[in-house]
């Protein structure tokens, strides 16, 4: 079941034009802003698909910078977003290309600044709900069917048990999960999906983890 | 969780309960919060759609000219007195149009399912409310109905122009739309189902063809259009019409029709009315020549 909640189908609240590629945008700019964790000096946007089509007379272009700027999807402050983009100090490039996506609505944004860069693949699934399929360079899978935890962290010995070891104190039960890694000893992902809701408690303290990189929850 | 309207439709009648308490208990359980906080959520989407109709109704111009007033223009021909279709069903055009103008000008809306089929379901809502005497209460059970309703179609097949062409967004809207009515109208579960399949029957194959990829033109008029089908939907759920196909099966054939849809009919403006003279024209005044790369 890829819709859960009915406010996914009385909602958002946003602004127009369109669920999925206004507001759809603006959450997967969110998720890249929020992972990214700091203001970027670069925003580099492809659109595929649908989104590659109609991104200018739809909004997507204000609404995934205004997402990566920490905007929401009823945020009064979209239309505009190119322009306080543009005084925060982001440059922004849009690109679009023609390769065949799995979704017609899809997404890679690239935030870079001196100390990184980070990248991530959304698809706009309709209704303003959205999808991660990729996440630096490892896809995701995630089932959709609960609240999902996804943690970036150093492929290092322990940190997998650190991780689940907090989440067994709180009594959270792991629905499915999937680790990843691009190569020994750097950075890898770690993609649970849980039974329960996740307090910011629990995120907060998985955070403090010596190995971890980024925290984000999913599908809620 | 439900997973198809006759689920649904059973459920709600085996237990003697409207299908919005389905849906307000459905989603208490998921979120695991309180019946009161549901409520409360979608009261405060109840009222974010009332100020949109309020906008629309002060006249409002999207940015490129395209579409606006024109929710103007019909509460004041419904006041003329010289309508034809009657005032109800009219009323119900003039706020769907006008959300969706609210819309297309980048105002706030809540989207029902999307948002450029947002006018739908307020639109005939805030047209029956009084003839049925609606009171809060009533008017946030119609979008949890709307919502159960469209939760079988999300889950099943689309909600999404690029997905399944208009059909998935102002034809799920319309369906929803007419099963809410007739729940509040005092209908069976059962009338409700109907009334969804013979909405959704009547916008198969609908195609997103949006002019200049903007949600603008024909959005706006299929919101209209969507309303005024709803309530003869709805009507004819409650004089005792059934639908020949089931429900669900009408859904997956809106789904199955969607996937056999071409692309350049499914919201990227490569066919259909969007690929008109007037339409490419249009485009041309409004976004200039197409270039692939900006800065």
């Amino acid at each position: 079941m890829k819709y859960r909640s009915v406010f996914d189908i009385i909602g958002p609240v946003m602004v127009g034009p369109s669920s999925s590629h206004t507001a759809g945008a603006a959450r997967i700019g969110l998720m890249a802003g929020k992972l990214f964790g700091r203001t970027p000096l670069l925003a580099h946007i492809t659109f595929y698909g649908s989104f590659a089509d109609t991104y200018r007379g739809h909004g997507t272009d204000v609404a995934i910078v205004g997402g990566i700027m920490g905007f929401d999807t009823f945020d009064l402050r979209i239309p505009q977003a190119l322009d306080i983009a543009k005084e925060r100090g982001i440059e922004v490039v849009f690109e679009t290309s023609d390769a065949l996506t799995d979704h017609p609505n899809t997404a890679r944004v690239r935030l870079e600044d001196e100390d990184g860069t980070f990248e991530i693949v959304g698809i706009s699934i309709g209704g303003g709900t959205i999808e991660i399929t990729e996440l630096n360079g490892f896809p995701l899978k995630l089932s959709g069917g609960g609240p999902a935890l996804v943690v970036l962290h150093h492929d290092r010995f322990g940190a997998i048990a650190a991780v689940t070891g907090i989440l067994a104190r709180h009594e959270l039960n792991i629905g499915h999960m999937e680790v990843s890694r691009h190569e020994k000893g750097k950075q890898a992902l770690m993609a649970i999906e849980i039974d329960d809701h996740l307090s910011k408690d629990v995120l907060a303290e998985i955070e403090r983890l010596p190995q971890i990189e980024r925290v984000a929850i999913f599908g809620e | 969780m439900f997973k198809s309207v006759e689920e649904l439709v059973r459920t709600a009648t085996e237990r003697g309960i409207p299908i919005s308490e389905v849906m307000i208990e459905q989603e208490v359980h998921v979120r695991r919060s309180t019946r009161e906080d549901v409520v409360g959520m979608m009261e405060r989407n109840l009222e974010v759609m009332e100020e949109a109709v309020a906008r629309a109704l002060e006249g409002v111009t999207s940015v490129t000219g395209l579409t606006g007033n024109d929710a103007v223009l019909m509460t004041d021909y419904i006041r003329s007195g010289k309508s034809l279709a009657g005032d109800l069903i009219l009323d119900a055009v003039a706020k769907a149009i006008g959300t969706n103008e609210v819309n297309a000008a980048m105002g706030r809306i809540c989207a029902t399912p999307t948002a450029g089929s947002a006018g739908v379901v307020p639109g005939t809502l805030f047209a029956v409310k009084e003839r049925l005497k609606m009171d809060r209460d009533a008017m946030v059970r119609y979008l949890f109905t709307s919502g159960a309703f469209g939760f079988v179609v999300a889950n099943n097949a689309s909600i999404s122009g690029a997905a399944g062409g208009c059909q998935a967004e102002v034809g799920s809207a319309t369906g929803m739309a007419a099963a809410a009515i007739v729940e509040a109208a005092g209908g069976t579960p059962e009338q409700s189902a109907t009334a969804f399949a013979i909405a959704l029957k009547n916008m198969l194959g609908l195609v997103c063809d949006p002019v200049a990829g903007l949600v603008e033109v024909p959005c706006v008029k299929r919101n209209a259009m969507g309303g005024a089908n709803a309530i003869v939907a709805a009507d004819m759920a409650l004089a005792g019409i059934t639908s020949r196909i089931p429900c669900d099966e009408v859904i997956s054939a809106m789904h199955e029709i969607g996937q056999m849809m071409p692309t350049a009919l499914k919201e990227t403006a490569r066919g259909g009315l969007a690929n008109t003279p007037t339409a490419r024209r249009l485009e041309r005044n409004i976004f200039g020549e197409k270039e692939n790369v900006e800065k």
